[in-house]
């Protein structure tokens, strides 16, 4: 699907007749551009999951992250432009000591996601700017409020978005070798994260161990799928 | 402590006082006494309220300058409940008393002014915590402050117990502000008390002749 803006597609602080901004659905084009970022809530946590994918061999293993800590209690996942992104976890971290410091305790997530949020959406009222290309995923688990996550795409929206942790690992590492596609690009790396009860609240990067037995199990799943039915793929 | 003396160290009307805060099984006993003085010469208010309400379970007793405090208080209860409303639930407690601490420390070398920060929350329950002159913030299960602390020192440490019912505490309070007031010659008046738990706010007060009397002249 190609709409041509023909003339109001210039700057963000354009309106086309039949009331869109172009410019902010272009940015969202840059996200669906891009290799898959997931995150899955349950009832004791959140798991991340990124597609990494791996644009020359040179690249160490571990290098441009696409998973960010934000505050000791937050992750994001993002798609999209990765500079637009790194750019906005600092603001969310910003956001997030500057709750600390006013009010004395962790950021809300529904509160860091409104302001995380504001932000993007100041940036497509102006000519003078463009609007952020990427989108991302918050999700952080506390005691009181339990896991949670929100979204936030290039327009300004957030929304929120329901195993245990450790069973949820496996589950999101197939679905990303499974939304890979093999003949596109060739070479990726999984970056996997969870933050829950497993973690004591804290958004970490999974450990080597359990993202070895999730990546096992994600390529044999795979692998019995190819081998049962060919009418299935 | 705010040991002040008369003359050009006093900055206009000052609440040499009494105040305390205290939690109890499933609550907070907060209280002071109702005296305003100028200089410590002149009693300027009989009744002043200095427990001033910042939320609906949040409550704050101030000491030192009036004027001060009274900025303070007004400054952070517009900034709680701002705060309050994009939480889109109740605030917790130490959020209240960040927001105090962080008027007083960032305006030191205007202020003199001391608090008690206490109340309820559905996350850490009661809890009570001191924003001192400078700005610092400690957390407590009890404390005393105002002029009128240095007399009771010893009982709130001699009879003060974690978990006392709520009547226990209540007669605590009464009986540590009856004894300061009677001791002080800045603090009188009537004693306020508020009782605050998760069910709600109790205010409490108590007129200087139905405090409890200790000395047996």
């Amino acid at each position: 699907m190609s709409s041509i803006g023909t003339g109001y597609d210039l700057s963000a602080s354009t309106f086309s007749p039949d009331g869109r901004v172009f410019q902010v659905e272009y940015a969202m084009k840059a996200v669906e551009n891009s290799s898959t970022a997931i995150a899955i809530r349950c009832k004791d946590g959140v798991v991340f999951g990124v597609e990494k994918l791996v644009l020359s061999k040179l690249y160490e293993e571990g290098s441009n992250k696409r998973i960010f800590n934000i505050d000791r209690h937050v992750g994001m996942a993002v798609a999209g432009l990765l500079a637009d992104a790194r750019s906005l976890s600092e603001v969310a971290r910003e956001e997030s000591s500057n709750f600390r410091m006013n009010y004395g305790h962790d950021i809300p997530l529904k509160h860091l996601s409104d302001r995380v949020a504001m932000y993007v959406h100041a940036y497509t009222l102006y000519s003078a700017v463009r609007p952020f290309g990427c989108s991302f995923i918050l999700g952080s688990y506390d005691k009181d409020d339990g896991p949670q996550l929100y979204m936030v795409d290039p327009s300004g929206i957030s929304y929120m978005k329901d195993m245990t942790c450790r069973e949820l690992v496996k589950e999101v590492a197939k679905i990303i070798y499974i939304v890979h596609d093999e003949v596109k690009d060739k070479a990726f790396e999984l970056e996997l994260s969870w933050v829950g009860e497993v973690t004591n609240g804290r958004h970490v990067l999974v450990p080597k161990d359990v993202r070895e037995e999730a990546e096992k199990f994600a390529k044999d799943s795979l692998e019995e799928e190819d081998d049962s039915d060919e009418d299935n793929m | 402590m705010e040991r002040r003396c008369t003359g050009s160290e006093v900055k206009g009307v000052s609440t040499g006082t009494t105040i305390l805060a205290a939690i109890y099984d499933g609550g907070v006993v907060i209280g002071s006494d109702s005296r305003a003085s100028i200089g410590g010469e002149y009693v300027s208010s009989k009744t002043i309220n200095k427990v001033i309400q910042v939320h609906d379970r949040i409550f704050c007793c101030m000491s030192g300058s009036l004027a001060d405090a009274q900025a303070v208080t007004k400054a952070a209860k517009f900034q709680l409940s701002f705060h309050s409303v994009q939480m889109e639930r109740p605030p917790l407690v130490i959020a209240a008393a960040t927001i105090m601490k962080e008027l007083c420390y960032k305006n030191k070398e205007d202020l003199q002014a001391g608090f008690i920060t206490a109340g309820w929350d559905h996350r850490h329950g009661p809890q009570v915590y001191v924003v001192s002159l400078g700005g610092m913030l400690v957390s407590q299960p009890v404390t005393i402050g105002g002029s009128g602390s240095t007399y009771i020192y010893g009982y709130v440490d001699a009879k003060y117990k974690p978990n006392m019912s709520r009547e226990e505490c209540l007669q605590f309070a009464t009986n540590a502000l009856a004894l300061a007031m009677g001791r002080d010659n800045v603090s009188g008046g009537v004693a306020h008390l508020a009782v605050i738990s998760e069910t709600g706010v109790e205010h409490v007060v108590v007129p200087g002749n139905k405090l409890p009397r200790f000395n047996h002249e």
